[in-house]
């Protein structure tokens, strides 16, 4: 450490998977590190997280980049030697790849057109024929009009990456303080430098807000606003069984729920094996706050659409379902980079429900500009200031 | 008890009386365990004993993957040990 814990370059606030990888990049170039967070390591929005590193489901345009850049970036860091082992053996880092699949010829078609468009942005994809989705998917259901196969999608576990990235970050340096919430920010005028703590003042060269769902909240005490706010999702968790599902499979309708702007339950079925041997059942998208109570609705929607997808799963148990709120922006773009309002603050959040994945370009963007290095992909679709900004 | 509150453990004949769970009977019975783990073989029984922990896993009639402590134990059932998932058929 350069400044040492009492005055580090930067304090990142958030102990999720975006923290992590923001504190790994910023130690890693040589930048003395604090990672703050209120709760513990990916107690938050990470925690809740399914471990999607998906291209299939996003549309050309900067997410994509964005998506393409932390795949290439991931792979680089799942190489990283971690105490006897690669960090993605560590992190259950799979190169399984996508497999989405239409139920109707017309929704085949639009899935076929959309992976033409992603196919010219650098996603690589295979229509697969209905008759041949068996050979891909053995347990598939037998009554779909085909699919495309996606081999760059990949998978981890949230929080074991969000651990391991800081275990890295650690040997370069950084420190990490769980149970410690931010309750102000110390400012120079506008400039922002540092963070207070219920039990400490933390003055630092720059401050880096990674607290996911929570993200406005840490940008108002900047008095500046960053319109990040919770889109509840459920996600099932069956009993241990043998690998029976072997990409991440999930119908075409998917793509249109992730793009939607509805407040009310959507649902269309995403599954995926784990290392572990349960079986993810996503996704819902509710618009309801923080509320946490169950939803009997949105289980039964879960349930019923992964047997349309597996019938084989109407004969297994589920063992217990989590929940948790995708910190989404107005215009679906995650908020990263330097905020000229308030000089010294970084954001990095607003990931919605595909943080997991962008976390790595995500880190390795806030890591160069921290450093004023030339950033790999240009950070104006991502800019704090965009949403007070006056349409053209 | 009756003849009819038995039923079979790997062939051995369980007395239970109305009312308990597979699990209570086999415990009864001094057996502690009914499943062995997916990846080492090792024993499992009753742990929470409640229904949430899954580890008492059962094959009960050819059915598997029941938890026996929910279970009711029912006259003349064929209860047997469970290895693996109970789902190894489906694997691809």
């Amino acid at each position: 450490m350069t400044g040492g814990e009492h005055h580090p370059d930067v304090v990142v606030i958030g102990a999720g998977v975006i923290g992590a990888a923001c504190a790994h990049a910023a130690a890693s170039a040589g930048l003395s590190v604090v990672v703050v967070d209120r709760g513990p390591i990916a107690g938050g929005t990470t925690g809740a997280g399914e471990g999607n590193l998906l291209v299939s489901d996003k549309e050309p345009g900067a997410e994509l980049d964005l998506a393409l850049l932390s795949h290439r970036v991931w792979r680089e860091l799942g190489a990283l030697p971690l105490r006897g082992r690669t960090l993605g053996a560590w992190v259950e880092l799979e190169e399984k790849g996508g497999l989405v699949v239409a139920s109707s010829a017309a929704t085949m078609t639009s899935l076929t057109e959309l992976a033409g468009h992603q196919r010219a942005a650098g996603v690589t994809s295979v229509a697969v024929p209905a008759d041949e989705l068996p050979e891909h998917e053995p347990n598939l259901a037998r009554d779909l009009a085909g699919g495309h196969l996606y081999p760059q999608d990949m998978q981890l576990q949230p929080m074991l990456t969000a651990a391991a990235l800081l275990r890295l970050a650690r040997d370069a340096g950084a420190t990490v303080l769980t149970g410690e919430e931010v309750t102000a920010l110390l400012r120079d005028g506008d400039r922002v430098t540092g963070v207070r703590t219920a039990v400490r003042d933390l003055p630092a060269g720059a401050v880096v807000n990674a607290a996911g769902t929570w993200a406005g909240q840490v940008a108002a005490l900047a008095d500046v606003a960053v319109p990040v706010a919770p889109r509840r999702g459920f996600v099932l968790v069956t009993e241990p069984l043998p690998t029976v599902v072997r990409h991440k499979v999930y119908y075409a309708d998917y793509v249109a729920d992730v793009a939607s702007d509805s407040a009310g339950l959507q649902s269309s079925p995403v599954v995926e094996g784990t290392r572990a041997g349960t079986v993810l059942i996503g996704a819902t998208r509710e618009r309801v706050g923080f509320d946490r109570s169950w939803s009997p609705d949105a289980v039964r929607v879960l349930a019923d659409g992964a047997r349309r997808l597996f019938p084989f799963l109407a004969d297994v148990s589920v063992l217990r379902g989590y929940r948790g709120f995708r910190p989404y922006c107005p215009d679906h773009l995650p908020v990263i980079g330097p905020d000229p309002r308030a000089p010294g603050l970084w954001h990095a959040c607003g990931h919605e429900g595909a943080g997991i994945g962008l976390a790595a370009a995500t880190g390795l963007l806030v890591g160069q500009s921290l450093c004023d290095r030339p950033t790999e992909l240009p950070l104006h679709p991502f800019r704090p200031e965009r949403f007070e900004e006056l349409p053209a | 008890m009756t003849s009819e509150d038995t039923f079979t453990f790997d062939g051995a004949p369980i007395a239970f009386r109305q009312g308990w769970s597979v699990g209570a009977a086999l415990t009864a019975a001094g057996i502690r365990s009914w499943r062995t783990t997916r990846h080492e073989g090792r024993p499992r029984g009753l742990f929470c004993g409640i229904g949430v922990c899954f580890d008492c896993l059962v094959t009960v009639d050819g059915e598997t993957s029941l938890r026996a402590c929910l279970l009711p134990a029912a006259a003349g059932a064929a209860v047997t040990t469970q290895h693996g998932t109970g789902h190894d058929d489906r694997t691809c």
